[in-house]
């Protein structure tokens, strides 16, 4: 229990970080930006890491087996989108059916509950072994990195768009996007679409990253992801306030949420309670504005108790 | 302009709490109409709003705007042809947008929404000359949020908002209703500054007889989900509260039961 063995973690900490936090993108564009909490996360991230693992290992190019994640992906947003809107089932309803029903698609995708790759055999972009002594374009974290950069001033500039800001208005208030000529319910699909495509990448990364997907990957995703958004949230809002600052204040939340999760193990906290632990910590988060808007409200104080 | 014909609207049918809330409704406005729609609680009068907006189907009968029948057309379909103003303040605007990013939401009501930038330079300028005539201030704070602003200015915008585009029928729901007076006879000036400017044919609901007498060219009385007295013209302008209450007591065999109408 070293500082070195605590310090030494720190990349792998810093690159699932960023890896959760492509995920914690997806959990903000429906949590945040629809105001849908989307279940479906859970499901999709494992979908987006078994299509990955299992193309690459039926001799798939890498660019090509990502690519066919994430649509992946965007398919199981499609399938909670029409729930929702086509069938009138409540959104976070909808996003557990899907995440049920994921199970079993995983498992056939990959016939099994865990398939692996050796990542000395395969091309693959990202690895927990390319983290340290490794030429900086093979570097993990950079190549992360990148890709959050992009994805960041790719939303950015969708979110800017006509199309974009009807989508930010649904989010906002679906009567006046209505009288405003907007279609809510494709809107819903399209921003459900976009967010489990985007966790599809981020499970096809992780996927590679540890060298396997499993069929229990995703659990649990939700829940981290909150935690990156909220985390982010808090401490950055005040001086991010621009859209793409926020993103990338987000994937801020998800490496500090693997840096502490790093050194509560390194503490030597039980493992077995990680997961508690988590859920814990984003009921709080979530939490605290509701306690600041019900007891600290100013001048509303009398009525706390009404 | 619009035509309803015979609408029927039942809420909750089948169970204890059916209310009948749109019972026949015939209404027509012609090009230019400016109507103001006034009635007891539970009359029918933001329902029939909410049926020409197409917030849902109406169990019976036909809406036809401009010469088109839009009775089963989706509510973001027809938006094309309105412009809404709602009660609440809250209602007709983003909150979590800017003011001119709400200005250009408006103005491509009923166009196709596509890649290109959501608001473009040029745009910025006239929404700051069409916030300065409106005289609150806005111009200036075009990138802040609309959530910051009070319930007149969010009134005052979302007006803005409906007539950014030149829609065919302009619809009122009580819309000064949750403000103060003053404010509420500032947004109603506004509210007929800009009618009278674009020619709008508009539908104004509103608690308050006197606003009911003096503005438009054609009244409106509405009882259990159904037009019982129409006034039009000069008849319409030498009309006084009481002899308004009088006709509603005739026309429906009951009193007129709306107490804010009664205390304004």
């Amino acid at each position: 229990m070293t500082i070195a063995s605590l310090l030494a973690t720190m990349p792998g900490a810093i690159a699932q970080g960023l890896i959760w936090g492509i995920m914690a993108i997806g959990v903000y564009i429906t949590y945040k930006v629809l105001d849908i909490a989307d279940l479906t996360v859970d499901g999709s991230i494992c979908t987006g890491g078994a299509v990955c693992i299992m193309l690459m290992r039926a001799n798939f190019p890498l660019p090509a087996a990502m690519l066919i994640a994430v649509l992946a992906g965007m398919a199981t947003g499609l399938v909670t989108g029409l729930f929702h809107t086509l069938m009138g089932i409540p959104a976070i309803l909808a996003g557990i059916l899907t995440q049920l029903s994921l199970y079993s698609i995983n498992l056939k995708i990959m016939g099994k509950a865990n398939q692996a790759i050796n990542a000395r055999n395969y091309d693959v972009l990202v690895s927990m072994q390319n983290l340290r002594d490794v030429p900086l374009y093979d570097n993990t974290i950079l190549i992360v990195a990148i890709f959050v950069i992009v994805l960041i001033a790719l939303l950015y500039w969708f979110f800017g768009t006509e199309l974009g800001c009807s989508l930010r208005a649904t989010g906002c208030n679906p009567n006046m996007s209505r009288a405003q000529g907007i279609n809510t319910g494709f809107n819903k699909v399209l921003g459900l679409i976009i967010s489990n495509g985007i966790v599809a990448l981020s499970g096809a990364l992780l996927a590679q990253y540890q060298g396997f997907a499993d069929v229990q990957m995703g659990r649990g995703a939700i829940v981290i992801g909150l935690a990156a958004v909220i985390i982010g949230e808090a401490l950055f809002s005040r001086i991010f306030r621009n859209f793409a600052l926020r993103l990338l204040s987000v994937v801020f939340g998800g490496i500090i949420y693997y840096i502490v999760y790093q050194t509560v193990i390194w503490l030597g906290l039980d493992t077995d309670l990680l997961k508690m632990l988590s859920a814990l910590v984003v009921a709080v988060f979530l939490a605290v504005p509701y306690w600041k808007s019900r007891y600290f409200a100013r001048g509303k104080r009398g009525k706390a108790h009404a | 302009m619009l035509e309803l014909r015979n609408v029927h609207k039942t809420f909750n049918p089948g169970t204890v709490n059916a209310k009948k809330a749109l019972d026949g409704l015939d209404l027509t406005l012609r090009e230019g109409d400016f109507v103001t729609v006034i009635g007891g609680n539970g009359a029918g009068k933001s329902t029939m709003l909410n049926a020409i907006a197409g917030v849902w189907r109406p169990d019976d009968g036909q809406i036809v705007i401009d010469g088109q029948d839009v009775t089963g057309m989706a509510e973001y379909k027809r938006a094309r042809f309105l412009g809404r103003v709602f009660q609440d303040p809250m209602m007709g605007t983003a909150a979590d947008m800017g003011i001119e990013e709400n200005l250009a939401l408006a103005a491509r009501r009923g166009q196709h929404r596509g890649l290109r930038w959501g608001i473009r330079p040029a745009e910025r300028e006239k929404y700051r000359e069409l916030l300065h005539e409106l005289g609150l201030g806005l111009e200036d704070r075009l990138t802040s949020k609309v959530g910051l602003l009070s319930g007149g200015q969010r009134q005052a915008l979302t007006l803005l908002m409906a007539t950014l585009k030149k829609p065919k029928l302009l619809l009122l729901d009580e819309h000064t209703a949750a403000l103060d007076p003053k404010t509420a006879e500032r947004v109603l000036e506004l509210t007929e500054r800009v009618i009278g400017r674009d020619h709008l044919t508009t539908l104004m609901v509103t608690h308050n007889m006197r606003d009911a007498i003096q503005h438009g060219n054609r009244l409106v009385m509405m009882h259990e989900g159904r037009v019982i007295l129409d006034i039009a013209g000069e008849a319409k302008q030498n009309l006084t509260v009481e002899e308004l209450l009088e006709k509603f007591s005739a026309a429906s065999g009951s009193q007129f039961a709306n107490d804010r109408a009664l205390l304004s």
